[in-house]
């Protein structure tokens, strides 16, 4: 399956994200990686080492920006400045599409600095797609928007959760960003079927996907990101990418990161599922 | 208005409301045992308020699950402040910082996209409430001033420098000089560069946004660093090589650098640092090494 005008039509591979204490390792070593996805938000600076890194690695590798304040289910007016320097950073980088959360994280013009869960209201779902449609435009790139992990859920709701994100990317005709660790992390926190989610959302809109590790308490679990992968989130990847094909896959490592050897070693396994429906194409 | 646009507006409006409630439940300060309050914001039961818009589960009230909102806010938060401030947490102590933080973060919650500017209204916030900073109000505000202005070198905007032979034969009456953005002049009470420097040293590297949820860190000890005793000190943060530096002036210095950045003519700028001086035979070969030495900073870009 080829990829899909959601991410540009271009094959990515598996990912990494870039994080400062493996600066030092990349720049000096050069490692092979398929790509780099960026917090767009950790380089939207006017200056400095941060802007210094970024071109040394855009100078190496490909990069691909995601972002966490975007807020595409706020309520208050999409941030002008924020655009502009989205836009800016997108002119430097090239990235070939642009992702951030399906969520919300400021009112009034105050922010949580958090990635907060939407009500599944009709309503919301069309006042989200109108913004991303918005922020397509004056970005000029694919937007993909990824599923947040969650640990609430709203009365008002008026559908489930990928009934929503599947409403929202067809009335904005958007891609998505797959966080099958968010998928796993919500599904034991709401008791829901993962795989009920997986099988239905638009296959054709995925673009990109998100595997991450989690932390288990006793009557919920956290998106940490501090962790390998685990199995569960592992079988469910392996079976999304048989409804979507080979698809570029991106590990994220955000806390008590490890080396750098141990964080692409991780990530590189997804790359063995993708490369199993390649060989055998039969079982998409 | 169709009925189909009313219906989305009333929708969105819902949506602001919900969105209003859960913002109040998870920015409002935790008790003293990390527990969302009990009390909601019109003395009603926190527990009843919330219920009103978050479904419970077979594990979790309502209540609970705002809570760990509750809860990822501000470890989030006072995270980035223990990054932004480790001298001034130094100088106050653990407690008072940690409530100074949550007080003023209730006064002013973040006003912007980044965690970058969580800071910005801090010294005003001060100004306000000095009492936080008693006993060592002065010493409190020159580390904080010169914390900011690490924020500011750190990725503040950086224009294409001027050279030092662009600056020759110009007319000193007339001549303007800007300096970069991210460069910032202190007068200073205290020697805090090196205790701010100090306190840095023990200090992780700064964190990174991301998408995950913060785990409470088990916050180390204010690092006990001897206070500096009063001596004044000129200071210019600055970033050289994409590293943050502060560099001492001279007072004649620091003057003339602080009137051109606030626009005055070079000659001006220099009869301003050499007003009362008596013995000033040495200063024009002192005022080229400044000025050879700022050039090759980088130190100075086109006047506004």
């Amino acid at each position: 399956m080829p990829a899909n005008r959601f991410n540009n039509y271009t094959e990515y591979g598996i990912g990494i994200g870039l994080r400062v204490p493996h600066y030092q390792h990349i720049l000096s070593r050069k490692p092979t990686v398929d790509w780099f996805e960026i917090i767009s938000e950790n380089f939207m600076v006017d200056g400095g080492r941060p802007l210094k890194v970024l071109d040394s690695i855009l100078e190496q590798y490909r990069v691909v920006q995601h972002g966490v304040a975007m807020y595409l289910g706020s309520t208050d007016k999409l941030d002008r400045e924020h655009m502009r320097k989205i836009k800016r950073l997108v002119k430097r980088t090239n990235t070939p599409w642009l992702s951030d959360h399906l969520c919300w994280g400021s009112v009034d013009g105050r922010y949580t600095h958090d990635l907060l869960p939407l009500p599944y209201t009709f309503a919301a779902a069309a006042h989200v797609a109108q913004r991303i449609r918005e922020v397509r435009d004056y970005l000029e790139v694919p937007i993909l928007v990824e599923n947040v992990s969650s640990y609430a859920e709203f009365h008002a709701s008026e559908m489930t959760e990928w009934e929503f994100l599947s409403e929202v990317v067809e009335k904005a005709d958007a891609g998505i960003l797959l966080d099958v660790n968010n998928i796993y992390v919500s599904s034991q926190n709401h008791n829901f079927n993962p795989y009920d989610y997986l099988n239905n959302i638009p296959h054709h809109r995925v673009g990109q996907f998100h595997i991450a590790g989690h932390s288990k308490f006793e009557k919920y679990i956290l998106d940490t990101h501090d962790h390998p992968v685990l199995d569960p989130v592992w079988k469910m990847y392996a079976h999304a990418i048989k409804l979507t094909g080979p698809t570029a896959t991106l590990l994220e490592w955000d806390d008590r990161i490890p080396s750098f050897d141990e964080v692409h070693r991780e990530a590189l396994k997804a790359g063995k599922f993708c490369e199993e429906l390649v060989r055998e194409p039969s079982i998409l | 208005m169709s009925p189909a646009s009313s219906d989305q507006t009333k929708g969105v409006k819902k949506l602001r409301s919900i969105q209003r409630a859960f913002a109040t439940g998870i920015m409002r300060p935790l008790t003293p045992d990390q527990h969302m309050k009990p009390k909601w914001v019109d003395g009603t039961s926190t527990k009843k308020a919330v219920a009103k818009f978050v479904k419970p589960n077979d594990r979790l009230t309502s209540y609970e699950r705002i809570e760990i909102y509750n809860r990822q806010y501000w470890y989030r938060l006072i995270d980035c402040f223990y990054e932004d401030f480790p001298g001034l947490r130094a100088l106050i102590g653990e407690k008072r910082f940690y409530d100074l933080t949550v007080a003023y973060l209730t006064k002013y919650p973040s006003n912007s996209f980044t965690l970058r500017d969580l800071g910005n209204r801090l010294e005003k916030f001060l100004k306000q409430n000095p009492a936080w900073l008693v006993p060592h109000e002065a010493l409190a505000r020159d580390i904080l001033k010169l914390e900011w202005a690490h924020i500011v070198a750190f990725d503040g905007e950086a224009l294409p420098p001027l050279e030092i032979d662009s600056l020759l034969g110009g007319d000193p009456a007339t001549l303007r000089l800007g300096f970069q953005p991210h460069i910032t002049f202190l007068a200073c009470s205290y020697p805090v560069d090196n205790f701010v420097l100090a306190t840095r040293r023990r200090e992780e590297p700064k964190g990174e946004a991301s998408n995950a949820v913060t785990n409470r860190k088990k916050v180390k000890a204010a690092p006990k660093i001897a206070r500096p005793k009063s001596e004044k000190i000129w200071l210019a943060v600055h970033r050289s090589d994409h590293s943050v530096f502060y560099k001492r002036l001279e007072p004649e210095a620091y003057l003339i650098c602080t009137a051109l950045q606030k626009g005055l003519s070079l000659q001006a700028a220099c009869e301003k640092a050499l007003r009362g001086k008596k013995n000033v035979d040495d200063f024009g070969s002192k005022l080229q090494a400044w000025f050879t030495q700022w050039a090759a900073f980088g130190w100075f870009c086109p006047a506004e």
